[in-house]
């Protein structure tokens, strides 16, 4: 294989895009979730599960680790691509990361619809 | 004034070295390069590129005290002694404070830094009205000295994908160019996750920049111009 400098994937954009508006979410459902804290006050594991039981709640929440699970990706990715140079150990690890993703968003649902 | 410099000559040395050198100014040395010269007149095997000497070509960049700068008109009355000088930092030295520019420039060039304009040519010339001219300004000025682009830890990771702060800030001023008819081209080729989204906003570029430019902020334009076009 020749060992030529490849760049022109053309794409780009969008995951810069997305890292953006993921953290906007992020933020705002902090927000509103010390807003949730003190006007439930909950001291009690009863207290809590009073506070997630709204389907509102359920999905803000669910949003929320979409938010950041996806934002946690992108920041991951560009860790890999500044300092990973081997692309086959940079794929390896993108695969694992975004295996890994995936299985807490599958987790953060569980605990959320179980709760 | 005491100054430690660089000192590597790859025909003689296994390694790099700092050299001490002590000398005394005269009151006619106000800058760093004129400390500089009275060195190189005292030891002639020391290396080092010069020469308008008015922060105009952009040849004696280097490395002052831990910030990259033009020797030219960096003052020696702000210097902390002794005063440390190194080669631009992440690019291969070729003896003592010069280094090989090479992909510095390749960056730059890929960039197309001219104007793209295939309407024939008219009489006179292409004219601009004062307020599209105006966008240039804080952008033309770059004398591509690489103070910039060196001081960029992404363009140290990746200086063969990353454009850099440099390269970058050219780009925008020919898309800002209102004479120029190849934004299209020009943001497709920027449109990369290597060759523009590298740059993760730190300014390490504005903060050395001797003429005072902002690349971060030509870069922030880019992108807005990227997203405008897509949404």
């Amino acid at each position: 294989m020749v060992d030529r400098i490849v760049t022109g994937a053309h794409y780009g954009l969008r995951d810069w895009l997305a890292q953006r508006i993921t953290a906007l979410v992020v933020a705002a459902y902090a927000i509103l979730f010390v807003g949730a804290v003190l006007v439930c006050s909950p001291d009690s594991h009863a207290d809590w599960q009073a506070m997630f039981a709204p389907l509102w709640m359920r999905l803000a929440s669910f949003v929320f680790f979409f938010s950041l699970f996806w934002h946690a990706w992108i920041g991951m990715r560009d860790i890999f691509m500044d300092y990973v140079k081997s692309a086959a150990a940079r794929l390896s690890l993108q695969v694992l990361t975004i295996v890994l993703l995936v299985a807490y968003m599958a987790w953060a649902a569980q605990i959320l619809w179980s709760m | 004034m005491n100054f430690k410099i660089y000192r590597f000559d790859t025909d003689k040395d296994a390694q790099p070295y700092m050299q001490d050198y002590d000398i005394e100014l005269q009151p006619t040395d106000r800058m760093l390069l004129d400390a500089l010269e009275r060195i190189k007149a005292l030891d002639d095997s020391l290396s080092l590129r010069r020469s308008c000497r008015e922060g105009v070509c952009g040849s004696d960049a280097m490395n002052i005290n831990g910030k990259n700068g033009l020797a030219c008109i960096t003052k020696l009355a702000d210097l902390k002694s002794p005063v440390e000088l190194r080669p631009l930092p992440g690019l291969p030295v070729i003896r003592d404070l010069v280094v090989d520019m090479s992909q510095f420039f390749k960056q730059y060039h890929s960039v197309t830094p001219y104007l793209v304009n295939d309407e024939p040519v008219p009489e006179r010339e292409r004219l601009q009205s004062p307020q599209d001219r105006d966008q240039l300004d804080g952008l033309y000025e770059c004398i591509l000295c690489a103070c910039c682009s060196t001081a960029c830890p992404s363009f140290w990771w990746n200086p063969d994908k990353f454009v850099g702060p440099a390269g970058l800030l050219q780009a925008y001023r020919f898309l800002a160019d209102s004479r120029d008819e190849a934004t299209s081209e020009r943001l497709d080729n920027l449109e990369d996750p290597y060759r523009l989204f590298r740059c993760h906003s730190i300014m390490n570029c504005v903060d050395v920049c001797p003429k005072g430019l902002n690349p971060t902020k030509a870069i922030g334009k880019i992108r807005d111009m990227l997203v405008r076009r897509t949404v």
